[in-house]
């Protein structure tokens, strides 16, 4: 069979995995519904959940999207759909393709058209060198979840605190990430300020819907602010980038 | 006393099964490959890649997974670490989520909410990308169009600048110190970009944790 790297049949091989995933993803959204009903929970609220989520999802999905259509150039179109829907993201992804084809002689970017094993050897590259995470999380997850528990027994102040800890820590490390090029500023690059004024723009139309919302009472506000801060800082970088450079 | 639920522990008991069988699926993606086109892998590009690539992953997927799971709860932990795009997408989602629901992530309802907020966003970004992959050539062009390249590079700061507002403001006495010591890091060490961040998010969640332990023994928390 002559290679091509979009061949159906790997349309076909890719597809089964992402249905895998796609199943898995429904079968864990069914039982978390199931028991919110036994519960008793608010299933209105819950709605509102799913619905943010889904809406906040769609800008995030498509820079996705375009990571696909960066990697497609090397690597086709079928393995970057598989490797950007489960587990990857489009730095690891680049990097595990860039080392293997740079193994192979080849330079990331440059390549016209692969081999049947060269295209083996990188999907097995990208593939064995990010599945920690998976493996992972069914060895240690429920230790770690059951430590979260007896610590909130023990001192239940202090399992909330330890709580926000861990989200204001993960939170900060992207504050800081965001003025990674701020330096470029003392030597006259403004460049640099782009994501600290599209931040800046971001945070401040949540903090107004957000007061908005708590006055009028409007709930929706509240519901969508997150989405729609995300795509009014985003579109905010358009000028800023055209400005600063 | 809390403790771990029926509920939760056939979470685990399917995620377990659930995860094990898509590493399984993954593993065997360029297997099939190779058995489709009767070829067998380059070994020693495959093992100059690997040695290339694996360790520092690892070690990175090592670190994310402990200090994820404990905010993603048992459901999304599961569903993350199987669908990626966990700092950018999954984790956000879920924070809102049990923002917006008030309920903490240690809580049965918290796990459910997370779980929910975190099916969602897979399910929604699985359908869009298989959307992209159907309309590629027509998309092609208009998601790579310059007029949009700053706007799709920029999502980070605008998804952290919403999120960093809401929880810094609610949680600014735990929040002062480590924003600080970002800011100087980030600013200071040219080495910290995109690409290292991942790993100064445990450095970030750990000195949090013990400034938050010290104004917690003071009293001031």
């Amino acid at each position: 069979m002559v290679f091509n790297v979009n061949s159906p049949i790997l349309f076909v091989v890719a597809g089964v995995a992402v249905a895998v995933v796609l199943a898995q993803s429904i079968c864990f959204l069914l039982k978390a519904w199931r028991r919110a009903q036994e519960l008793g929970m608010d299933m209105k609220k819950l709605r509102r959940t799913a619905r943010t989520a889904a809406v906040f999802t769609i800008a995030p999905a498509a820079a996705i999207v375009i990571s696909v259509i960066t990697l497609s150039k090397d690597l086709g179109v079928p393995l970057p759909w598989l490797r950007l829907s489960v587990v990857g993201n489009l730095s690891y992804e680049t990097i595990a393709a860039t080392n293997a084809e740079s193994a192979m002689g080849l330079t990331f970017g440059q390549v016209s058209a692969l081999t049947a094993q060269q295209y083996v050897t990188i999907a097995a590259v990208m593939t064995v060198s990010i599945l920690i995470g998976i493996w992972l999380v069914p060895l240690i997850g429920e230790r770690l979840l059951n430590g979260m528990i007896t610590l909130e027994n023990r001192d239940k102040k202090w399992g909330e605190i330890f709580s926000a800890s861990m989200f204001i820590g993960m939170i900060s490390a992207f504050i800081g990430y965001v003025f990674c090029d701020f330096s470029g500023v003392f030597h006259g690059d403004l460049a640099g300020l782009v994501p600290v004024c599209v931040m800046t723009v971001s945070a401040l139309v949540m903090t107004a819907l957000g007061l908005t919302s708590k006055r009028k009472g409007l709930r929706v506000l509240a519901d969508y602010a997150l989405p729609v801060s995300l795509i009014a800082g985003m579109a905010s970088a358009v000028p800023f980038t055209a400005w600063l450079g | 006393m809390r403790q771990e639920s029926a509920y939760l522990r056939s979470v685990h008991r399917e995620g377990r099964i659930w995860n094990i069988s898509v590493a399984v699926i993954l593993l065997l993606v360029p297997v099939a490959v190779g058995l489709i086109y009767r070829t067998m892998p380059d070994w020693h590009g495959f093992a100059l890649g690997l040695l290339a690539t694996a360790p520092m992953y690892w070690a990175v997927g090592a670190i994310e997974t402990v200090t994820y799971v404990p905010m993603l709860g048992a459901g999304g932990s599961y569903l993350s670490f199987v669908t990626g795009n966990i700092s950018n997408l999954k984790l956000p989602v879920a924070l809102n989520a049990l923002e917006q629901a008030g309920v903490g992530i240690n809580s049965e309802e918290g796990e459910i909410v997370s779980t929910i907020a975190i099916a969602v966003s897979s399910i929604v970004t699985t359908l869009i990308i298989i959307l992209g992959v159907v309309l590629i050539t027509p998309l092609t062009p208009l998601l790579n169009a310059p007029a949009l390249a700053p706007a799709f590079a920029q999502i980070l700061p605008a998804l952290f600048g919403a999120l960093g507002v809401v929880f810094i403001s609610k949680n600014w006495k735990i929040a002062v110190a480590p924003v600080l010591l970002m800011l100087v890091l980030f600013i200071a060490i040219p080495a910290l970009n995109a690409g290292t961040v991942g790993i100064m998010v445990p450095v970030g969640v750990l000195f949090t944790l013990g400034v938050s332990r010290i104004l917690y023994k003071r009293g001031i928390l």
